[in-house]
């Protein structure tokens, strides 16, 4: 009896040890033989692509997977999604230096696509031949070729910005609320756009700001220079570029004169000021007014409306990228081309809101008459169209998030602190030259 | 090792196999049976204890010792992720370049500042709490899981809801102290303001887990001792001073090597309380500490051969602070 127990609990520790020596060696295994059984085709000989992305992108909510397995019976689709780019982009670089762990489609956001373009070009497939450069913007093309000209990221949406500003905070200023009239007065100039601010503050309710944060401002002068951080040949010139100065030194100003929240974009505190109207116009592109609706209470519903910025930028929006080390790289660029097609642009933007990149699809009914609660009938589409076609082909370089993120996060939100602008920027230009160092 | 292997050995010097030494006048076969059985037996007791420690050391070797060296080579190099088979040799120059790094020096001072305001109140509060816990209470099981429940907290969440009480403009705190007349505090912003909330978090997270450590050395302490201070007249205060305090000496050592350690790589409730979801710890890097330099020049600035030597820069320090502290305990151990 004591025999066939022992024998029995023998049995029993070796099975777990053989289970749990089964588990870390199958932890330990490379992601290589996962793909192998996906890739080459399940039971039904038919072939899966997976799409690796971050955040929203809407493909699967707009139904487009659906389509296009209908369309190509022997594609199966599947897709991963990691919730924030900071995330996604460090293990993206990682999957594609190593060459493994790879999706067949990868997505990669616009402020990535430099370094992306500049440094692992090589290992990504060339999507010109399935794209079709008419169907882009220039600059968004341009933004996803790399310096031999081989076109590794196909574009999807676009941010083009304009000035979201809330009529009824305007009127309580003696502000006009008209967009054309508004337009008018700060065409061309963010320096008009800040005296705009000045009247502003001598009407406004107590409390309520101009903008609502500095680096939200900062931003959107940058974003519409051809030239900030990097020039042409790909130097690092932001510390010498007077624009950078200028708009550095425009919003300081600004925010010490009390036009600007003291606020950090897409902090719960900048949230409860977007729900408590304590500001009356911020620099947005399509996609915050779904950001704006998300945090406002109802009532503001409708009293916001949207104008010409003073000058036109783009802020956000993505590209679809095909990795060499994918098993499927024909099939996943076919995927990727259609994705990214005009007419599923459109689509994308009817369910999801995301801005297209085609501009064929700025004349159609979708783009066109598209409206949103927040702005009631203001002809958002027109607006966001007119500024996407008019945005600068902007240089941009590798480390241009890490350059703004310094002159905003160790730049200009400072003043609002209590620090000088001189104190400010050369803050920000130690973190910066410190962060950039190799 | 030596001695266990003489144990094992010891069989076939002396002939006598730890199953039992045969009786004289077994058939030879029987014997040779038995030499066998012997001969597995030995090998078993001679390698089995290697076979059990495999696992352990095969994975320190490729998840703590490999990493560990690879860093160090890596430290000699200039290398960025973007390409981290692409290496520079260096030389000592990403080490040299610390010594003028002045946010490295910020970096460490942070560093010091936050773990001694936060571990000093901790470990005092812990014992306070310990001494409490250790009276006859009424459900004293509930007490002492209470005193865990914030050490069973993820850090990501314990962080989130205090930088939500922490707010400058909608803050709960800043709400009371308003309340009571005193202007709002920048908690996030302000140099002493935001290291005294980070130290805030680490205190609420470990207290109770330090509390629960001196509660169980305190119940190990013979009641006599108390007892017999009673006896002669010891109060209450001076019991703890004179009984309870000498006795949990090692226990309060252990609890300051530990605690050291954890505040020189504190990483998660500096990185979670940044106001811009960045690694430079606040506008001026008021609360960045080493371990957030480390990761913000590794990963968000992709400099892996700075990093690393940031890495072993740091792991110098610790051994300096485990060599102080050792001298430290030696001298009190003679004193006593």
């Amino acid at each position: 009896m004591r025999a066939i127990r022992t024998a029995r609990r023998r049995a029993v520790v070796l099975a777990t040890v053989a289970a749990l020596g089964a588990g870390l060696l199958a932890g330990c295994a490379d992601d290589g033989k996962d793909e192998e059984s996906t890739g080459s085709g399940d039971a039904k000989g038919k072939t899966t692509i997976t799409v690796g992305l971050f955040g929203t992108f809407g493909f699967k909510e707009a139904g487009l997977y659906d389509e296009y397995m209908k369309l190509n019976p022997k594609i199966n689709i599947k897709e991963t999604v990691i919730e924030r780019n900071e995330n996604y982009y460090p293990a993206l670089v990682n999957h594609l230096t190593t060459g493994s762990g790879l999706q067949d489609i990868q997505g990669v956001e616009v402020g990535n696509i430099a370094e992306i373009t500049a440094t692992q070009g090589d290992k990504l497939v060339d999507l010109s031949k399935f794209g079709k450069k008419s169907d882009f913007l220039g600059w968004k093309w341009e933004q996803g070729t790399t310096k031999d000209g081989k076109t590794v990221g196909l574009g999807t949406d676009v941010g083009p910005m304009a000035i979201c500003y809330r009529k009824d905070l305007f009127e309580k200023a003696g502000l006009p609320t008209d967009r054309e009239e508004l337009a008018k007065l700060w065409e061309g100039d963010w320096a008009k756009f800040v005296e705009v601010g000045r009247d502003f503050k001598k009407g406004a309710p107590k409390d309520v700001t101009f903008m609502d944060s500095p680096g939200g401002l900062l931003n959107a002068i940058l974003s519409s220079e051809t030239e900030k951080f990097y020039n042409a040949e790909g130097e690092v010139i932001y510390k010498t570029n007077p624009a950078v100065k200028d708009a550095f030194d425009l919003t300081a100003n600004a925010a010490e004169e009390g036009l600007i929240g003291k606020q950090v974009q897409f902090q719960p505190a900048w949230d409860t000021t977007i729900a408590n109207g304590k500001f009356a116009a911020m620099s947005c592109p399509p996609w915050m007014l779904g950001y704006i609706k998300g945090k406002s209470k109802p009532e503001a519903a409708g009293k916001w409306d949207v104008a010409k910025a003073p000058k036109s930028g783009n802020w956000g929006g993505s590209f679809l990228s095909v990795p060499k080390a994918g098993k499927n790289t024909d099939e996943a660029a076919k995927l990727a081309a259609w994705l990214t097609a005009p007419e599923q642009q459109a689509k994308l933007f009817a369910v999801q809101g995301s801005f297209p990149s085609a501009p064929s699809t700025y004349e159609g009914d979708k783009v066109l008459n598209a409206k949103n609660d927040m702005t009631g009938d203001a002809p958002i589409g027109q607006i966001f169209a007119d500024a996407a076609k008019s945005s600068p082909v902007q240089v941009i370089g590798p480390k241009d998030q890490i350059i703004q993120q310094g002159l905003t996060d160790n730049g200009v939100i400072l003043v609002t602190q209590g620090k000088s602008a001189a104190d400010a920027w050369s803050n920000a230009v130690k973190t910066i030259d410190n962060n950039l160092e190799k | 090792m030596p001695s266990r292997h003489s144990i094992a050995a010891s069989p076939v010097k002396g002939g006598a196999a730890p199953a039992g030494s045969p009786p004289a006048g077994r058939a030879p076969e029987e014997e040779r049976r038995r030499a066998k059985l012997s001969r597995r037996w030995q090998r078993d007791l001679r390698w089995s204890p290697y076979a059990f420690v495999a696992p352990f050391f095969a994975l320190f070797i490729a998840f703590g010792l490999f990493p560990l060296i690879y860093t160090g080579w890596a430290s000699l190099h200039t290398v960025e992720l973007t390409a981290p088979t692409d290496m520079e040799w260096a030389g000592l120059k990403n080490y040299v370049r610390i010594f003028d790094d002045e946010f490295f020096w910020n970096a460490a001072r942070n560093t010091l500042i936050i773990g001694v305001i936060s571990t000093v109140p901790q470990l005092a509060m812990a014992m306070g709490i310990a001494h409490l816990l250790n009276y006859k209470l009424r459900g004293s099981t509930f007490w002492r899981v209470a005193m865990l429940a914030p050490y069973a907290t993820s850090v990501a969440a314990a962080a989130l809801v205090f930088v939500l009480l922490f707010g400058r403009d909608y803050g709960m705190i800043n709400w009371a102290l308003g309340f009571v007349g005193l202007d709002a505090i920048d908690w996030q912003n302000d140099s002493w303001a935001s290291k005294l909330a980070v130290s805030t978090i680490v205190i609420w997270r470990w207290t109770g887990y330090n509390a629960l450590i001196y509660l169980a050395a305190m119940q190990a302490i013979p009641h006599d001792l108390y007892e017999s201070a009673a006896l002669d007249g010891a109060s209450r205060w001076r019991q703890f001073f004179h009984v309870t305090l000498p006795s949990l000496r090692p226990t309060i050592l252990f609890t300051v090597v530990v605690s050291t350690i954890g505040a020189t790589q504190i990483f998660g409730e500096p990185l979670l309380f940044d106001a811009s979801k960045g690694a430079s710890g606040g506008g001026t890097h008021q609360f960045q500490t080493l371990g957030l330099y480390l990761y913000e020049q590794g990963w968000i600035n992709q400099h892996l051969g700075r990093a690393s030597a940031i890495a072993w820069s740091m792991f110098a320090i610790l051994i300096l602070i485990g060599l102080v502290n050792s001298v430290i305990s030696r001298r009190l151990r003679a004193s006593s």
